[in-house]
C-alpha cells in the first residue's frame, strides 16, 4: 500500500499513524509543528468512557444516550454508537500505555461531566490531554524507529491534490527550508479546528489556522455543521487569545452565579434543578446571555470556586488553581472568577460518513476538523475519545477501502502559499465573531455576509479560501432556521425537527457556496 | 518599553532592532508583545514560534533577558528596564527567534524511549507518572545546562523527564534496559550543576524526579 499522508499530529493523527503501523502500512505524519505543540496537549478536563468503575452501573447505551441529548439529536447516531462503545477499549488502551489517570488502587476513577449523570470521565487533574499525548507520542516513536511514521515536523500542509475526483496527494511546505513538494498517497487529514476564522477569539491553539479545512473545502470538499461552534461557559479573556476554565472546575462543586439586586443569584440551581451548573455547555452559554441581559442584574458572570475543600484544590485541581492566579492574578480558592462564554470547539467540519470517508474518495477527515459525532453540541470528555477513535476508525477505512492509484504523472506546479494579511485576518475574525455569536440573527448573518462580499476584492489565495468558508458558516447559520444545540436564532427560537433534523451540507461549486439539508448520515 | 530583538538568518551574526512598545491592556505578555509588534509591522515580521500562548505547549521558548524561558510565561508589568529576546542558542538557527529543536525528538528516539509491554499502573504512582508527563519538550533546561550540546551522548534533563516516566511504569527486563539507556544518557553525562532546577517554565519539580528513577 501506499505511504499514507496524515495532516496533523495531534491525538487524531498520532492515533491514524499508530493504527496503520500496527498493520505494517507506512505513514507519514506532517505537522506544523511537533505533537507536543499539537492543540491536544491543551485539552483539560478528561476523556469519557462508561468504564463503569465508580459503582454507579454506568453502561455505554447511556454515553451514546448522552452524546445524543447533548448534541440536540443532531449527530449520526451509528457512529455515536459505536464511539460509545469502543469507548472504554480506548480509554483502557490509553492506560496500557502509560497515561496516568486518576487512580485509586489498581483502578481508573472518574468524575462527573456536563450532560452526564454519571461518573464517566478519566481525567489527571486538568492536564488530562497533556498526559495522554505524552504515551500516545511515546507510542508511536516505537513505529518511527521501525520505519512505519515518517515525522515532517515544520511542515505545513498547503491544500490536497484532487485529480479525476480524487485525492491522490497531498501538497506540502518546509516552513525551515521554505521548499513546497508533492507527497503522494491518499490523506487523512487531522488537522483541527477553525481558529484561524476567529483571531484572538478561541481558547484553542493559535496554530490551528483552519486553512487547510478552508483549502479542501475551495477545492470541492464538502462541509458540514459548520454553524454549529461551541461557546464554552467558563473561558476567560487574557492578552491575545481566551483562556479556558476546565468544566472539571463545576464537576468538582463550582458553581455560576450572577448578582441580583446586590445578592448573588446561583442562576443555574435554579433554573435547572436537574442538571445545574453540569448543564451541557450550550445550555448554560445561552443562559449565561440571558441572565446578563436581564433587567435587574448585574453584567458579569462569576464561577465561584470558594467553597471546594483543600483536598480537591490539591489533588484535583492544583493546575488550573496555578494558571488562574498566574494569568488573572485571582486566586480561586479565595474569590469568584468572572467568566464569559468563549469559543472553544467547532462541532462542524469536513463532512464525513460513519468511517470517515469525506465526499471525495482517498481524502478521510477525523478529530476536530471532521464533522462527527458531537451533533449540535459536544458534551465535554467526548473530544479526545473522538479524536483518538476517529483516527483510528479513519485509518481502518483507508486500509479496508484499498484506494488504488492510478500512475500519477508527476506533480504539477506547485501551489503559492501567501500568507494571511493581519489586517485582513482581524476583519474576518470581527465580522465571524459578530455574525456568529451565541445568539444570531438572520439580519446579523445577512449583514456578515454583505460585509465578508466587500472584502473579497484584493485578497490573496489562502485568504480567498478563508472568506470561501466564512461564508459557508454564515450561509449555514442563516438557512438554518431554527433554534437547536449551539445554534440559536434569535428570530427562530423553536427547534423544528420536520425541516432541520437534518446535517447542513456545505457545496462549493463553481465559485459559489451551496447549502443543503441532507438526512443524518448520508453524505 | 524598549523591546530589543535579535534578528538573525542562517549564517549570520544578526543585528540587534529595537521597538518601542506601548502595553496595549493589562496583563500583557512578551507572546501578546510580538504578535502586536507584527501586526503593526507586517513588512517585517519577527519569526517565532507561536502556540497556545497559555503555557502549554512550549513552542514559544526563547532568551528573554538572558533567561530561556516561554515568551507566553514572562509579563510585561514585571519587567523593570526593557526586553532582551533572542533564539535559544544551544539549536540550529532557523530565523529569528525562531529555532531547529528536532534534536529533543532525535534523542529520546535514539534512546528507543517506549514500551513495548503493557505500562505497570497503580494509584501510587500516579502523581509522580503525571509529573513526569508534563514535559514540554520546550528545551529551556538544556540552554541552560553546561553539558548539553546537540549531538553529543548527553542527552539532558528534557530527554531525564519522560525516560523517568517509562521507567516507572515498566518493569523486569524492560525496565532494565531503560534504566540503561538513562545511565548512559543522562546520570553518567550529568555534571550535577544544578542549572536545570527551577528553569523549566512547566513547573516540572526536577528534583523529585531524578531520584525516582
Amino acid at each position: 500500500m501506499e505511504t499514507v499522508n496524515i495532516i496533523g499530529a495531534g491525538l487524531a493523527g498520532l492515533s491514524a499513524a499508530h493504527t496503520f503501523a500496527k498493520n505494517k502500512i507506512r505513514s507519514r505524519l506532517i505537522s506544523l509543528q511537533p505533537s507536543e505543540r499539537a492543540q491536544s496537549v491543551m485539552a483539560e478536563g478528561g476523556i469519557n468512557a462508561a468504564l463503569n468503575t465508580m459503582g454507579e452501573g454506568d453502561s455505554t447505551f447511556e454515553h451514546f444516550e448522552d452524546t445524543m441529548r447533548g448534541g440536540a439529536f443532531l449527530a449520526d447516531p451509528k457512529a455515536a454508537e459505536v464511539l460509545t462503545e469502543h469507548a472504554p477499549e480506548i480509554v483502557t488502551e490509553l492506560f496500557k500505555m502509560g497515561t496516568p489517570f486518576a487512580m485509586k488502587g489498581d483502578s481508573i476513577i472518574q468524575r462527573n461531566f456536563g450532560g452526564q449523570k454519571k461518573k464517566r470521565t478519566a481525567f489527571a487533574k486538568s492536564s488530562t490531554g497533556k498526559v495522554i499525548m505524552t504515551a500516545l507520542i511515546d507510542e508511536v516513536r516505537k513505529y518511527e524507529a521501525e520505519g512505519y511514521v515518517e515525522r515532517l515536523d515544520h511542515h505545513e500542509a498547503l491544500e490536497p491534490v484532487l485529480a479525476d475526483d480524487m485525492c491522490i496527494g497531498v501538497y506540502v511546505r518546509d516552513t525551515f527550508a521554505g521548499e513546497a513538494v508533492f507527497c503522494r498517497g491518499p490523506v487523512i487529514t487531522a488537522c483541527g479546528g477553525l481558529n484561524g476564522l476567529f483571531e484572538g477569539m478561541t481558547t484553542g491553539s493559535s496554530a490551528n489556522s483552519g486553512d487547510f479545512t478552508a483549502a479542501c473545502f475551495a477545492l470541492g470538499v464538502n462541509a458540514a455543521n459548520l454553524e454549529m461552534i461551541q461557546y464554552h461557559p467558563t473561558t476567560v479573556v487574557v492578552p491575545g487569545k481566551r483562556m479556558l476554565v476546565s468544566e472539571a472546575a463545576r464537576c468538582e462543586g463550582g458553581r455560576l452565579f450572577i448578582k441580583r439586586k446586590g445578592d448573588p443569584w446561583f442562576f443555574m440551581d435554579e433554573l435547572y434543578p436537574d442538571m445545574g451548573n453540569l448543564a451541557p455547555r450550550d445550555v448554560i452559554s445561552k443562559t449565561m446571555t440571558e441572565v446578563v441581559a436581564a433587567d435587574d442584574t448585574g453584567d458579569q458572570v462569576y464561577l465561584d470556586l470558594t467553597e471546594l475543600p483543600r483536598g480537591t484544590w490539591n489533588k484535583k485541581l492544583s493546575d488550573m488553581r496555578d494558571e488562574i492566579k498566574e494569568y488573572l492574578g485571582i486566586d480561586p480558592a479565595k474569590e469568584p472568577v468572572p467568566v464569559t462564554p468563549g469559543i472553544h470547539f467547532f462541532m462542524g467540519g469536513i463532512l464525513v460518513d460513519k468511517d470517515h470517508r469525506t465526499s471525495v474518495k482517498g481524502l478521510y477527515a477525523a478529530g476536530e476538523c471532521a464533522c462527527q459525532y458531537h451533533g449540535a453540541n459536544r458534551l465535554g470528555g467526548n473530544s479526545m475519545l473522538a479524536a483518538v477513535y476517529g483516527g483510528k476508525v479513519a485509518a481502518d477505512s483507508l486500509i479496508r477501502d484499498a484506494v488504488y492509484y492510478k500512475e500519477v504523472s508527476e506533480c504539477q506546479a506547485v501551489p503559492e502559499a501567501p500568507e494571511i494579511r493581519c489586517g485582513f485576518s482581524r476583519e474576518l475574525s470581527e465580522i465571524l465573531g459578530q455574525g456568529m455569536g451565541i445568539v444570531r440573527s438572520g439580519e446579523g448573518l445577512e449583514r456578515a455576509l454583505k460585509h465578508i462580499d466587500e472584502l473579497k476584492d484584493e485578497c490573496n489565495i489562502r485568504e480567498k479560501r478563508r472568506l470561501y468558508l466564512a461564508e459557508a458558516m454564515l450561509l449555514s447559520a442563516l438557512k438554518r432556521e431554527e433554534t437547536r444545540g449551539a445554534q440559536v436564532r434569535s428570530d427562530f427560537p423553536a427547534k423544528d425537527d420536520a425541516r432541520f433534523k437534518k446535517t447542513t451540507v456545505a457545496v462549493f461549486r463553481n465559485g459559489k457556496t451551496e447549502i443543503d439539508f441532507k438526512e443524518i448520515g448520508q453524505i | 518599553m524598549k523591546i530589543s530583538v535579535l534578528r538573525k538568518k542562517i549564517g549570520e551574526k544578526g543585528r540587534w532592532q529595537i521597538f518601542e512598545y506601548e502595553p496595549k491592556e493589562p496583563g500583557e505578555t512578551v507572546a501578546s508583545a510580538l504578535n502586536n509588534i507584527n501586526r503593526t509591522n507586517p513588512g517585517e515580521r519577527i519569526i517565532w514560534d507561536c502556540g497556545c500562548l497559555q503555557k502549554k505547549c512550549g513552542a514559544c521558548a526563547m532568551v528573554i533577558n538572558d533567561r530561556p524561558t516561554l515568551a507566553c510565561a514572562v509579563k510585561l508589568a514585571d519587567i523593570k528596564g526593557g526586553l532582551r529576546l533572542e533564539a535559544l542558542r544551544k539549536f540550529p538557527i532557523i530565523e529569528d527567534l525562531m529555532v531547529d529543536r528536532t534534536v529533543l525528538r532525535e534523542n529520546l528516539l535514539n534512546a528507543r524511549e517506549w514500551l513495548e509491554e503493557e505500562a505497570v499502573m497503580n494509584e501510587k504512582k500516579q502523581e509522580l507518572l503525571y509529573e513526569a508527563s508534563r514535559c514540554l519538550q520546550c528545551g529551556c533546561c538544556l540552554e541552560v545546562c553546561p553539558q548539553f550540546m546537540p549531538g553529543d551522548k548527553f542527552f539532558g534533563t528534557a530527554a531525564a523527564v519522560p525516560m523517568i516516566r517509562l521507567i516507572n511504569c515498566s518493569k523486569g527486563d524492560e525496565k532494565k534496559r531503560l534504566r540503561k539507556e538513562y545511565y548512559r544518557h543522562v546520570y553518567s553525562g550529568c555534571g550535577k550543576s544544578l542549572s536545570c532546577r527551577n528553569i523549566c517554565p512547566a513547573g516540572i519539580d526536577v528534583d523529585r524526579l531524578l531520584v525516582s528513577r
